[in-house]
């Protein structure tokens, strides 16, 4: 990234016989744009400030209250559940599509394949009403006699179906994620540690895995805040959530907008914690971590939240030098 | 003499309708260095992946040290060994590869330790001792603590020959291990060769440096069409080659 600033300093005539000074290439669109943005930024800012409609006064009313509270506080959990299951199935499932010999492999294919071609919402609800499919759940030999049995009704609560759904679905796709970090690893890496008397399991912990990380972590992280949005599906069987925390009270006060803001809110504070923790494990496992000083994590963040305006407002010359 | 450290006797091997091996017969003595030249497509690079059962082979039969690679005699049958006993023999094979194939995740010394310490359950002080000897015997002490990405092609070449040897290997293939490098960094590579020639090493080299495989090697063997031509000491297959397919071979390279 060149500096913008000098762009605006005039060319001194060359000294006699001397080298003639360079200078970086004029950006004009980019003042204009900033110019536009800055307008529309203003307009958008004015109406926020001045639209009645949005009751500010009841989204500070409701945006730490209890209930509202305790709706974030079921999709933060409900979204860290859901990541613990997607990552353990899924990465058990990219190892069985990957090694597990034809028939594994093949089973393991045609589970992502269905997982992911049911829409979420019908998963949720499928779950919950899975009792009227198979009312009793029990547990012993095949076909013979029964150690545990119990109601699958009073099993499948909402929180249970929540994360049977959302968990299932997410490790469909933390599985297609592995994959592709594992297989990002040159074959050769493999074929040198197989060389050395290396073997399976080793090879995978020593010397694929930290390989396919950096490739796996942005992924991740993008599965992580697709997560934490679809939890918000829940509200269909009763779960709960932040979404239907808001859609319970306005239900009940007929202010719609300002709750759904004060949710909306909500969500756009997670997701940026979310994508700070993406950037903090890409510096601590990223590629970039071994190509000398990474730019500071805010500047990261900012980026990351598909902001071009904060590397134009900071020019980076650290950026240019790598 | 004492048994031979490598004989192939019979050995074929194809993917598909494509015969890479047919009736390859080779035998290597040990201290021994023998260079397998030939043009590519002769199945050079793919007999020195079969010597540690990288690639399995369709019939025939490979030893080392006397070993069976790869399987085990039952009776008239060969049954396949398991992974850890197919990995204990490939522990004894150092390969050193054209494009190095160093762990980039890992510093030049872990790179080094990584196999003693897993394979042989060698501790990280006595692995960490060996490994700057073996950097020390390939000229790059200095860079034990450098990333391979760091290092120039030629020493990153020194460093896997250097990973290989900690394992104490008896027998060493090289696969064109300088064919991957700028001109100028062929030399070092080279060089490191030849030491380890001149300390005993049983090696068996993949290589287009004809004047190396003159140099260096006991016997050269021509390959072509996936089985040995015609093998002798370099001085008879440059000079009064017998076969009409390595004389045409050595003619196109200017010999």
């Amino acid at each position: 990234m060149t500096d913008i600033r000098s762009s605006a300093v005039t060319a001194a005539p060359p000294a006699a016989g001397g080298v003639p000074r360079r200078l970086p290439r004029r950006h004009p669109f980019r003042w204009l744009a900033l110019a536009v943005i800055l307008v529309l930024a203003a307009m958008f800012a004015h109406g926020l400030v001045t639209n009645p409609n949005l009751q500010w006064d009841v989204v500070r009313h409701y945006f730490t209250s209890a209930d509202v509270l305790r709706g974030l506080r079921v999709t933060i959990e409900l979204t860290a559940g859901t990541m613990i299951i997607s990552i353990v199935l899924g990465t058990a499932v990219a190892a069985l599509q990957m090694s597990g010999g034809p028939l594994l492999a093949g089973v393991a294919g045609v589970y992502v394949w269905v997982l992911r071609s049911v829409p979420l919402l019908v998963q949720l609800l499928f779950w919950f009403n899975i009792s009227a499919l198979y009312p009793r759940l029990s547990l012993g030999v095949p076909f013979g006699p029964e150690f545990v049995s119990g109601n699958v009704n009073a099993f499948m609560t909402p929180w249970v179906a929540a994360l049977v759904g959302l968990g299932l679905e997410g490790s469909a796709f933390v599985a297609e994620t592995v994959r592709a970090g594992i297989r990002s690893v040159e074959p050769g890496q493999t074929e040198a540690a197989r060389a050395l008397g290396l073997r399976g399991p080793a090879i995978f912990r020593w010397i694929v895995l930290p390989q396919a990380i950096p490739v796996i972590i942005p992924s991740l992280a993008n599965i992580l805040v697709i997560t934490l949005k679809a939890t918000a599906l829940v509200s269909v069987i009763s779960l709960s959530d932040l979404l239907y925390t808001v859609e319970t009270i306005y239900g009940r006060t007929y202010q719609p907008i300002p709750l759904l803001l004060t949710a909306t809110i909500w969500y756009l504070i997670l997701t940026l914690l979310l994508t700070l923790l993406q950037r903090g494990l890409e510096r601590r496992f990223g590629r970039s971590a071994r190509r000398g000083a990474p730019a500071p994590l805010w500047r990261d963040a900012l980026a990351g939240l598909g902001s071009g305006l904060a590397r134009f407002v900071v020019p980076s010359n650290r950026r240019a030098a790598r | 003499m004492s048994e031979p450290m490598l004989v192939a006797r019979d050995v074929s091997k194809s993917y598909g309708r494509q015969t890479v091996l047919s009736h390859f017969d080779l035998t290597v003595d040990e201290g021994e260095v023998v260079c397998l030249i030939g043009p590519s497509g002769s199945g050079k690079s793919t007999f020195l992946r079969c010597v540690n059962h990288l690639e399995p082979i369709d019939s025939g039969e490979v030893s080392v040290a006397g070993h069976l690679v790869g399987y085990r005699r039952t009776g008239a049958r060969l049954r396949e060994l398991s992974p850890r006993e197919i990995a204990a023999q490939r522990s004894d094979i150092g390969m050193v590869f054209q494009g190095f194939n160093l762990f980039p995740h890992l510093r030049v010394l872990d790179n080094l330790t990584l196999a003693p310490r897993k394979v042989r359950g060698v501790d990280a002080a006595t692995a960490e001792t060996r490994a700057r000897a073996a950097l020390e015997r390939v000229g790059l002490a200095g860079k034990a603590a450098a990333y391979p990405r760091r290092l120039s092609g030629g020493e990153q070449q020194r460093v896997g020959i250097a990973r290989a040897l900690m394992m104490e290997p008896r027998l060493m293939l090289f696969d064109e291990p300088t064919s991957a490098l700028d001109p100028e960094r062929v030399g070092e590579v080279l060089d490191v060769l030849r030491d380890l020639a001149a300390g005993g090493m049983t090696m068996l080299v993949v290589t287009h440096e004809m004047e190396f495989a003159r140099a260096v090697s006991h016997r050269v063997a021509f390959l072509d069409g996936g089985s040995v031509v015609e093998c002798g000491p370099p001085g008879q297959i440059f000079d009064s080659p017998a076969e009409e397919r390595t004389r045409s071979f050595l003619r196109r390279l200017g010999h």
